[in-house]
């Protein structure tokens, strides 16, 4: 492309409104339009294929749609060294993170996300520093004698509730309020049950990691792998175990009134078990990826915001299963205060982080859902 | 000593490899390009014609290897030869199992490729995706693999392959397969093969290439001045009208314009010369580079209106969008009131009946030469968009002659242990034109049979010493 071209195309993409990733992505759509060679591979694609032109919401739509799987980059006959430099998965990352960014509510607070790195530790750490100054404050010490697993004896239980449920409150609504917007601007109409349905299934089965033939996306080359998909099962379902556990603990303390402590074999006991090791081994997993990961897959950017989140994760059922193990000796009421401090980390940082990812995620792939089944209002004939 | 040397990088030359290897061979492969730029024109590809007596995958209904024949038969006016273009098709029918065990995906056809679904298996992800995957298997397999390892000459003992040079270094191997793609990156060649024209122009200068940059011929140049036999016609080669803004190089398939059949094509004089709307689009793009060529400046226009956006293809770059047509004519450089008038008279004697881009409709022109036989609607609804279109060169013609065994032959002995597949050899099957897939099928089918005869007599050679 010829740099006059470049330049007349920056400057309709600018009087469209287009910030520079945008217009970026509307560059190589524009190319990719007219190939479609990756038709297979994903939903982006085809998405792509029902548009001539793309404004701002259909690019923060597909850009949201885009797994980073890297399958497209590989097989691109456009991509760098040729002229048009095609790179995918890379301009539709740096989208996301606009996306996240332009969403996020309170507005003020979308700058967290281009410091994500900062704002992690600074969560992080002060949430630590709030509990165990908390513990301090209340028993006098970070050491007692055994309490037999009564976490009540050092936080008591109406404290936490208050606490992670304002916390955890906000950060439900703050995603709600972003998605509820991000939703509006890519106005795709109502969902049947079978458009729901599917987007679900491509959701908890990660369907666009799987390379479009079963045999995975891309790591370090144009090799496929099913590694991902696994490891992001297990953290994802490790996740979901941990979080049934808490409901069910919840469930079992105003419903049947039966406070904590519970036995290794009650029910909550074991759900946080088996998730916390699979929110061990799958971050563990993923974190490994990423560090071998292609350079040119994603935007090199947001390694920060992906790995910081992966470590929390990590570190929020590392805690988890430490104050399991020692639950009944003197350090506990340390061990608890570390615990609630990654978790409440994790909860502050929610709207404002990778977590966001998978929010955003779920609305462009229920949108795709719905629109693949509305007729497309293109007439092209064949090639 | 190397049982086969593979001089190419592309699909021809990987069947080749992987063949020889899975046939016991120790093989090296010669790629002339980079790592990033491997694979030759194969890399810009999308499918493979496959022959089929039932659904199978990503197939529907049948497509007999008659119906192929037959189909080849036309496009290539005859020039082809049965024996070699039956056994391709043949081979056809099972390549895929084969292709898959190599790490092919395959898949239903891409939107607005509907019309090949019957006949034509996709790559999923396209030919550089197919490539990556043969690169892959191969490397797994064994094959030594050397990149920006152009082959610059060849000895021979007789009709006996020896050695292939690349600059000082030397590669012996006891048989050797050629699959280093055309000639069509050769500019200079292209001139020569396409002359000057009574304005005193030489074409070619203003041809762009579809494919790869490293094809330029070199190889073949040197088994034509070591005798090998000839075929397919030296001053042919395949042309295709593609946008003038493309990059010389590489450009590939998002370059071509599928407007033609919608609007009108005018010259540089703003005059239309050819049945825009003759038949679909598929079977008449490929005759549209050589008029172009015929045309002064060798460049083109497509004028449609905003009746057609959204019917065809995206365009890879935005054409010249205007309001009026003098405004257009501006944008595009053609003479305002020239194009005014061809406009003026095309429209007045388009006799509009139900315009279908289905069909070839009822919508033609009466009273005016050439004449546009089908789609023909006035361009009067602006937007007005002009796209220029240049001669794109995908492939050449000129090739080495082979039998069944894809042996290389001099004066109509074949060679032991010197063999050729790939678009080196393609003019036995395909002398003229072009259907989709095809060239991947000739590929495919010789660069199998080239890798499995160059392992058998390395076999033997290695077994006699």
């Amino acid at each position: 492309m010829s740099q006059l071209e470049a330049l007349t195309r920056e400057a309709a993409a600018l009087a469209g409104g287009l910030k520079p990733h945008e217009a970026e992505v509307d560059r190589i759509l524009q190319i990719c339009n007219a190939c479609r060679y990756c038709e297979g591979f994903c939903a982006v694609f085809p998405a792509m294929a029902r548009r001539l032109e793309f404004a701002k919401a259909d690019i923060h739509y597909l850009a949201n749609l885009c797994h980073n799987c890297g399958a497209c980059l590989h097989a691109c006959q456009y991509a760098a060294p040729h002229p048009f430099a095609v790179n995918v998965p890379k301009s539709l990352a740096a989208v996301r993170l606009q996306t996240y960014t332009d969403y996020a509510w309170p507005p003020a607070l979308g700058v967290l996300y281009k410091k994500n790195g900062l704002t992690l530790c600074l969560a992080t750490a002060g949430a630590l520093a709030l509990f165990l100054l908390l513990a301090v404050a209340r028993n006098g010490s970070l050491l007692h004698a055994p309490l037999a697993g009564n976490f009540y004896a050092v936080f008591p239980h109406n404290l936490m509730v208050l606490m992670f449920g304002a916390v955890f409150g906000f950060a439900l609504l703050a995603l709600g309020i972003g998605v509820a917007k991000f939703w509006r601007d890519v106005s795709p109409g109502a969902a049947s049950v079978a458009a729901a349905e599917e987007a679900t299934r491509a959701t908890l089965s990660l369907k666009y990691l799987d390379g479009g033939h079963g045999e995975g996306c891309n790591e370090t080359d144009d090799a496929f792998t099913l590694w991902r998909q696994r490891f992001h099962h297990i953290t994802f379902y490790g996740f979901m175990l941990c979080f049934a556990s808490t409901s069910v603990a919840t469930l079992y303390h105003y419903l049947l009134h039966l406070p904590a402590p519970y036995a290794l074999t009650s029910v909550p006991v074991l759900l946080g078990i088996v998730g916390g090791i699979g929110l061990l081994v799958g971050p563990a997993g993923l974190l490994w990826l990423n560090l071998r990961r292609h350079p040119e897959h994603g935007d090199a950017s947001q390694q920060t915001m992906d790995r910081g989140f992966i470590a929390l994760l990590f570190l929020v059922s590392a805690t988890g299963l430490l104050l399991m193990l020692w639950r009944d000796s003197g350090t506990m009421g340390m061990l608890l205060a570390i615990h609630l401090g990654v978790v409440m980390a994790l909860f502050a940082t929610m709207p404002y982080g990778k977590f966001a990812h998978g929010i955003f995620r779920v609305a462009a792939l229920l949108k795709y859902a719905i629109e693949k089944r509305q007729p497309n209002r293109l007439g092209i004939s064949a090639d | 000593m190397l049982d086969v040397l593979v001089i190419g990088g592309g699909n021809a030359a990987l069947c080749a490899a992987l063949s020889a290897r899975e046939a016991g061979a120790s093989v090296l492969m010669l790629e002339a390009a980079p790592r990033a730029w491997r694979g030759g024109n194969s890399s810009h590809t999308r499918n493979i014609r496959c022959m089929h007596d039932a659904p199978e995958d990503v197939l529907v209904e049948a497509y007999s290897e008659e119906e192929y024949w037959q189909d080849l038969l036309k496009v290539t006016g005859g020039i082809t030869n049965e024996n070699l273009a039956r056994l391709t098709i043949k081979s056809t029918a099972t390549c895929r199992t084969w292709m898959r065990r190599h790490g092919a995906h395959f898949q239903p056809p891409l939107s607005g490729t509907l019309q090949l679904a019957r006949t034509n298996a996709f790559f999923m992800g396209g030919g550089k995706a197919l490539v990556n995957a043969y690169y892959r298997s191969a490397e797994k397999l064994g094959v030594q693999i050397r990149y920006e390892a152009p082959v610059d000459k060849i000895d021979m003992d007789g009709s006996r392959f020896v050695a292939a040079q690349v600059g000082t270094e030397k590669f012996a191997a006891r048989s050797c397969v050629l699959a280093a793609g055309g000639f069509e990156s050769n500019r200079e060649w292209l001139r020569q093969a396409w002359g000057q024209n009574e304005s005193g122009e030489w074409p070619a200068d203003n041809f762009l290439i579809r494919g790869t940059r490293f094809n330029m011929g070199v190889l073949l140049k040197e088994m034509l001045a070591l005798g090998a036999d000839s075929v397919g016609d030296p001053a042919q080669s395949h042309c295709v009208a593609v946008d003038a803004r493309a990059p010389l190089y590489d450009g590939g398939i998002v370059t071509r314009l599928d407007s033609v059949t919608l609007g009108i094509m005018v010259n540089c004089h703003a005059e239309r010369f050819y049945d825009e709307g003759e038949d679909f689009w598929p079977k008449r793009y490929a005759i549209w580079g050589r008029l172009v060529a015929q045309q002064p400046t060798q460049i083109a226009y497509s004028i449609i209106d905003a009746n057609s956006v959204g019917r065809f293809m995206p365009a890879v770059f935005p054409g010249a969008k205007a309001d009026s047509l003098p405004e257009l004519a501006r944008l595009l450089g053609l003479d305002e009131k020239k194009l005014m008038a061809t406009v003026a008279n095309f429209n007045a004697a388009c006799h509009v009946g139900k315009f279908d881009h289905t069909v070839q409709d009822d919508c033609y022109t009466v009273g005016i030469t050439p004449a546009k036989t089908h789609w023909a609607r006035p361009i009067a609804n602006p937007p007005f968009y002009g796209y220029a279109l240049r001669p794109g060169i995908t492939f050449t013609y000129l090739g080495l002659k082979v039998d069944e065994t894809a042996a290389v032959h001099f004066a109509g002995k074949r060679s032991a242990n010197c063999f050729v597949a790939g678009e080196m050899m393609a003019g036995n099957v395909l002398g003229k034109g072009y259907t989709a897939g095809v060239g991947m099928a000739i590929g495919t089918a010789f660069g199998r049979i080239a890798g499995t005869q160059a392992a058998a007599f390395a076999g033997i050679e290695r077994v006699a010493a």
